[in-house]
């Protein structure tokens, strides 16, 4: 195992694999080097040192809920929120589609999108101005409409560069001041540090209000013990948010620095979303400053976590619902069978209107859920509404998505076989991503 | 600013109809659910009370008085009487389906007149109560197919053919008579015409026993050689293949939101008991955990809270965009299908979750259960709402997407 998976991952998205014939010589090397367990964490070398000076005056930047409570029923996103749509929306297109094949196939994500997704501000986009983002309050709605548009181009890119982007999230919600100036800025940078959170755990029926990793106080430090499933980047992240069930407390988020002795990762490639090179991390007898609790390690902002994740899946999953829907009308008009296009079939009609109608029910209880967020609203129940049709009918859209191309769906040539995989994250996956 | 939550503004409406539901409608719903036929007179205070209400500029909007197009906006939101007008029918809706169907002077026919009639038609009508005739014993769903014959003589037209299941056909004033000009024209020459009651060759045959919505009266009438004055004409009398059939239907657009936020209102006096039952039983929904982790009714619940706001999202946004002169045609069918299908689930599985006690009459679970079922049905059934959706997403035509 003397190759870091990393600079695998770089290699296996090189030209030179295909045209030297490697590619299944190095691919059977990844699976053999991660078939037998873990290997320890080394993360990218970046060190989050104590801060040398404050930011935002040296208090914890806090979000003002929008007034919204005179406001009327709007569903018209404001001039700035359309210009992002507009790029983000353009970049799916050009980029991350064309992309997303060989994403999927090497469960990587080419660094130079993540810079240019970067360059067009989504690592910042959750993080306010006073701490160095671009703006001015962060917004759950904008998140939204920013992970939905990109989500049309490719669910899985989306997650993998919008993953590092959650935990600067995480940190502008619920960090001290102290956490926020000595994590924060390097998220500002031109080269962003690689963060993932990691929430879920390898187990069937996982439920984030009972968590299996634990953290016990012994002294300053917090000592860890678990493993986590499904976090982004697993063998390249230099920080980790990592929820734990906090010992005479409950579920609580704690930050760990991928240096800290005592973690290990093992690659565990997944059904969709593979471009985020999700795997396992393991905790054992970790430990770190207890200065690592997020928000204090109070349950309610683990619990909002929680929900705000939900709400960034079920974006993705409207996303990627709605590429399916664009790609789905002009095939079935152009298909013919039985002498005519089957589109002119109702059976064929009303999978298309069904896919319309849920989808657009979909996305309405999504901006709800994000809209309450940020008027500082109780939002669990709308959270996880959107979450449960993200799971439910996102589900049943990427079924549909490959029904309608019949056998034409269930091969690579078409990408709905990849949004039947990708679709079937939401409501499995906790964590990843957050508005 | 994107926002989903209802304005304030519309909260003194809405707690009005909520009253009206409340101590009105609710106290009697089970009793004009068995004495189907028998007309509720506690109507005929409230139809004043409203008529009063909406007078006095405090309840506007309240009832299917009629939905109209907005003027087009500067850019500017507006939150306006469709809002207002699907928010109160909701919670009208939940006192009880039946009951509101029959408020007098609140018809669909109502809806029909505002939506196409002159200013002069508007104030011939104004205050009396109006039914829609359109469906008949061989044409439901394919409302081009319509029978029913008018034909010019003098000032008058003459009528001739049989409606059925006309919503508060019998107590109406008036009823609005769909009939074609000539058969032969198709859809172009089918047109709408106001007949009085009373109206010599306009004669009731009888009225339904039903599945549900009893309280409210679904009339059958024959019309003989039905003298009606040629300015009772809705709309444009000439036969043009733009502004005909297509002007008619968009009387549809306008109502399809109602008809959704009807469904809205039931599902949420389902839901609303049913979550008391169960929560006197010892079961809610845990927000914070996976529906995995939770019972299996728990879980329905969820499940039913989730169908229920992706549909009431959807009649919000019809009735919004309706508000702010967007073309809604496909968001309507949206709200309505969704509606539709919705309120029908979540009622059957109220009634389910609650075992005997959803299925007793002492609840009303039961009857909202029978009351959902015409919802998904009447103002275009679920299946024509898909073929509408289904055509626009497409882009296809009738002929194409039959």
């Amino acid at each position: 195992m003397g190759l870091a998976l990393g600079g695998l991952r770089r290699l296996a998205s090189s030209e030179l694999l295909d045209r030297y014939g490697l590619r299944e010589r190095v691919e059977a090397l990844v699976q053999s080097s991660t078939r037998n367990g873990f290997t320890a964490a080394v993360g990218a070398g970046r060190q989050f040192a104590k801060a040398s000076k404050a930011i935002n005056g040296g208090k914890a930047a806090r979000q003002a809920p929008v007034e919204g409570s005179a406001a009327l029923f709007d569903l018209t996103p404001d001039e700035e929120q359309q210009m992002l749509v507009e790029g983000f929306g353009d970049f799916a297109e050009t980029h991350l589609r064309p992309a997303a094949r060989e994403a999927d196939d090497t469960c990587t994500t080419p660094d130079k999108l993540r810079a240019m997704a970067n360059e067009m501000g989504a690592m910042v986009l959750g993080i306010p101005s006073d701490l160095g983002g671009v703006v001015d309050e962060r917004s759950a709605v904008t998140s939204v409409l920013a992970l939905e548009a990109m989500a049309a181009g490719d669910m899985g890119l989306t997650a993998a560069i919008m993953a590092p982007a959650a935990v600067a999230s995480a940190l502008s919600l619920w960090g001290d001041a102290d956490q926020q100036a000595r994590f924060l800025p390097a998220f500002t940078e031109d080269n962003p540090p690689t963060a993932a959170l990691a929430i879920s755990e390898p187990h069937p029926l996982f439920d984030p209000t009972v968590l299996r990793t634990t953290a016990r106080r012994e002294g300053d430090e917090l000592v860890l013990d678990g493993v986590k499933a499904l976090v982004a980047h697993v063998d390249r992240c230099d920080l980790y948010l990592v929820s734990v069930d906090l010992e005479g407390s409950g579920p609580a988020l704690v930050l760990v620095d991928a240096g800290t002795a005592g973690l290990a990762v093992k690659a565990e490639p997944t059904m969709g979303v593979r471009a985020t090179a999700s795997g396992e991390l393991l905790l054992e007898g970790v430990r770190v400053p207890a200065a690592n609790l997020l928000g204090d390690g109070a349950p309610e902002v683990h619990s909002e976590m929680i929900a705000r994740t939900r709400i960034a899946w079920a974006a993705l999953a409207v996303g990627t619902a709605q590429a399916v829907l664009d790609y789905v009308i002009p095939y079935v008009k152009e298909r013919h069978a039985f002498g005519e296009p089957i589109a002119n079939r109702q059976a064929v009609a009303f999978t298309v209107a069904n896919i319309g109608v849920e989808l657009e029910g979909m996305r309405l209880a999504t901006y709800r859920a994000a809209s309450l967020a940020d008027q500082g609203k109780p939002f669990a129940r709308e959270a996880a509404v959107a979450a449960r049709l993200a799971e439910e009918k996102g589900m049943q859209i990427g079924s549909d998505g490959v029904q309608l191309l019949g056998g034409h769906g269930y091969v690579k040539e078409h990408p709905v076989e990849r949004w039947y995989r990708d679709l079937r994250a939401a409501a499995v996956v906790d964590g990843m991503v957050l508005v | 600013m994107i926002n989903l939550e209802v304005p304030k503004k519309f909260t003194p409406a809405i707690d009005q109809a909520k009253a009206v539901a409340e101590h009105v409608l609710r106290p009697i719903s089970r009793q004009y659910d068995r004495d189907e036929h028998t007309y509720a007179k506690e109507l005929d205070m409230l139809a004043a009370a409203m008529a009063g209400m909406e007078e006095s500029g405090s309840m506007k909007g309240t009832g299917a008085t009629g939905v109209k197009r907005e003027k087009p906006t500067n850019g500017e939101n507006r939150n306006a009487s469709n809002m207002s007008t699907v928010l109160s029918i909701k919670e009208a809706a939940k006192g009880d389906l039946g009951l509101m169907l029959t408020i007098p002077g609140q018809g669909l026919g109502n809806s029909a007149i505002a939506s196409v009639a002159s200013e002069e038609q508007m104030e011939r009508f104004k205050g009396k109560w109006a039914a829609m005739a359109i469906t008949e014993p061989d044409a439901g769903s394919d409302s081009s197919a319509i029978n029913t014959t008018a034909v010019r003589d003098g000032d008058h037209y003459i009528l001739n053919g049989t409606k059925i299941f006309i919503t508060a056909g019998e107590r109406a004033d008036l009823l609005v008579v769909w009939a074609t000009l000539d058969k032969d024209l198709g859809k172009a020459a089918i047109k709408s015409f106001v007949v009085e009651k009373g109206t010599p060759g306009l004669n009731f045959v009888r009225s339904e026993d039903k599945l549900g919505i009893r309280a409210s009266d679904t009339a059958q009438f024959v019309l003989e050689d039905c003298r009606v004055p040629a300015e009772n004409l809705l709309g444009d009398p000439e036969v043009s293949v733009e502004s005909g059939f297509a002007g008619a239907m968009q009387t549809f657009d306008n109502t399809r939101p109602l008809v959704a936020s009807m469904g809205i209102g039931v599902a949420e006096a389902c839901l609303e008991r049913t979550r008391e039952l169960l929560a006197e039983a010892g079961v809610e929904v845990d927000w914070d955990k996976p529906a995995h982790s939770q019972s299996a009714a728990a879980q329905a619940l969820l499940d039913m809270e989730a169908d229920f706001e992706a549909a009431r999202l959807l009649t919000l946004k019809a009735a919004w965009m309706a508000d702010n002169a967007k073309p809604n045609s496909l968001e309507a069918s949206y709200a309505k299908a969704k509606a539709g299908r919705m309120v029908v689930d979540v009622a059957l599985r109220c009634v389910q979750l609650c075992g005997p006690v959803g299925y007793g009459e002492t609840e009303l679970l039961e009857k909202w259960a029978r009351d959902a079922k015409i919802l998904d049905i009447f103002e275009g059934t679920q299946q024509i709402q898909l073929l509408i959706i289904a055509r626009r997403l497409l882009g296809l035509s009738s002929a194409e997407l039959r």
